[in-house]
């Protein structure tokens, strides 16, 4: 008996220090001009300075996995959705202590805001017919398009229409895949890959010409400190994806998320965040799209 | 949509029946190769070698304790996107490829104990008796020993066949991206409203395609066990 529980007690402990291990590894990943260019966009706009009026706290979803746009950096969140979404919270009377930031990976996204375990979402929320069928979107605050990260000395490589015989990766299941295989299936071969980091492992081995998906998510990626420098965006985008808030379809706050949107764009915040999540990439947003304006509630 | 509409949307939208024939040929080819690799690893750890003895508890000790997952992985983003060891120039005979050798090296080690144990089913007395009439150590494994060994193992073996089919949904981790688990990731994605129905489809599927591996296996186990 005794043994057992002393067994028990060395999993308790190895396990521990394991997760200390994690997080503590995680810190090096910091990226410190995505972190002050972070806070700054927000802190930036004087008008908005006290953010009070909000009841209780204000929980969203983000992506944790995602760099320049949605990153959990310790016990810091950095990125373009989570500046925005920060702005909103902003907005709406929510300081920054009173926003609780979730995990919302992709499958989940329609199930939490069903279950009403986040109050929106901020995630690379493309605004689809399907989705809308069963959460409601604000926004857009954000069009991106299918774009192609290739290494930062490659020239060959312009649009979708340089993609003849060479090898793509995309993340399985993922949208862009799904449009790779649809459009540019004869032309292409497609690796697919659990996340978007292996593929710009792959990529930087050369044994793919381009790793392929929205262009602000690719720009983040190659912000991150560890591939600064060796890769570049395109800049041609294919599609169109217009990242919208997710929130609850019986939800009443469309319209002030569009407010505070139409606030941030034409205060220059919005402009200003996007700038500091993807230095360093040379990365621009569609410009006849960007910066979009909110559609209108339903 | 009612509920029977809803599977007719998901089974009209995705082709879910190829998805689980890719996991079938995953786990033939795989099948066939843990199988050869795993009896003569088995073999190798009763030889009268050494080295060959050591050689097999060695493979069996790294290939059992190693996560399939990590196994897969290596093959893509080591051996595949460093090394750049290439099967075919086509990407989808490719990381087939690498997953069926993936799945075979795993599922080897499992065989190799699986012979292993069915061996241990065949009394001394058959070895010694074998060895009694001249012959040597291989013609002995293969006319005496094996044949008896494989009918003690059946109920083992078929305990690794069940499990590869269900492993082989780890070849996503290789890049093959037609088989179910991977397909069922991209219906999740594209219609998160019906994930319980997702699941269902694929857990149903697995029953279907499992149940009568474990019952024919039982039955033979059964039907071929030597009385002694």
């Amino acid at each position: 008996m005794r043994n057992v529980r002393s067994v028990f007690a060395l999993a308790a402990v190895a396990a521990l220090s394991l997760a200390a291990c994690t997080t503590d590894a995680g810190n090096p990943d910091a990226s410190e001009t995505t972190t002050d260019g972070g806070s700054e966009a927000t802190s930036s706009d004087g008008a908005s300075a006290d953010c009070t009026g909000g009841e209780g706290s204000l929980r969203i979803g983000i992506k944790f996995d995602q760099p320049g746009l949605g990153f959990q950096d310790g016990s810091d969140y950095t990125g373009f959705d989570v500046d925005v979404a920060k702005y909103v919270a902003c907005e709406l009377g929510y300081g920054e202590d009173a926003i609780e930031f979730v995990s919302a990976p992709s499958a989940q996204r329609e199930n939490m805001l069903q279950t009403g375990q986040v109050d929106m979402i901020f995630a690379t929320y493309s605004i689809t017919d399907a989705r809308k069928e069963v959460v409601s979107f604000a926004g857009p605050y954000f069009v991106a398009g299918q774009d192609l990260l290739v290494l930062a000395d490659n020239e060959d490589i312009t649009g979708p229409e340089d993609l003849n015989g060479k090898n793509l990766c995309s993340v399985t299941g993922s949208t862009s895949a799904q449009k790779v295989k649809d459009t540019l299936a004869s032309e292409v071969q497609l690796l697919e890959q659990p996340g978007y980091a292996d593929c710009v492992t792959v990529l930087e081995s050369g044994q793919v010409d381009a790793v392929t998906t929205d262009d602000i998510i690719l720009a983040g990626l190659a912000a991150t400190p560890a591939n600064s420098g060796k890769f570049k965006v395109v800049g041609n985008p294919f599609s169109e994806e217009n990242y919208g808030v997710g929130i609850p379809q019986d939800s009443d706050r469309c319209e002030d998320i569009n407010t505070a949107i139409t606030k941030m764009i034409d205060d220059g915040a919005w402009e200003e965040a996007v700038t500091a999540n993807t230095e360093g990439t040379g990365y621009t947003p569609n410009a006849e799209l960007n910066p979009p304006t909110p559609a209108a509630c339903a | 949509m009612n509920l029977f509409e809803q599977v007719g949307f998901l089974f009209s939208s995705y082709n879910i029946p190829a998805a689980f024939w890719v996991n079938i040929q995953l786990t033939f080819w795989a099948a066939i190769g843990a199988l050869v690799l795993g009896t003569a690893l088995g073999v190798m750890r009763v030889s009268p070698v050494p080295s060959l003895r050591w050689l097999g508890t060695s493979y069996v000790t790294i290939f059992r304790n190693t996560p399939l997952t990590v196994i897969m992985l290596f093959g893509v983003l080591g051996v595949w996107s460093q090394l750049k060891i290439t099967f075919s120039q086509d990407f989808t005979v490719n990381f087939f490829i690498y997953a069926v050798v993936g799945l075979g090296l795993y599922h080897a080690a499992f065989v190799c104990e699986a012979v292993r144990s069915g061996i241990n089913t065949v009394p001394l007395g058959q070895a010694e008796a074998a060895r009694a009439i001249g012959l040597p150590f291989i013609p002995a494994a293969r006319l005496v020993l094996l044949p008896q060994a494989f009918r003690g193992a059946v109920a083992p073996l078929g305990n690794v066949l069940i499990a590869l089919i269900k492993n082989s949904t780890v070849a996503a981790a290789a890049s093959v991206a037609t088989e179910t688990s991977s397909v069922m990731r991209a219906m999740i994605d594209q219609n998160g409203n019906l994930v319980v129905l997702i699941f269902m489809i694929f857990a149903v599927g697995y029953v279907i395609l499992v149940v009568p591996v474990g019952v024919l296996t039982t039955s033979l186990s059964r039907k071929l066990a030597v009385s002694r």
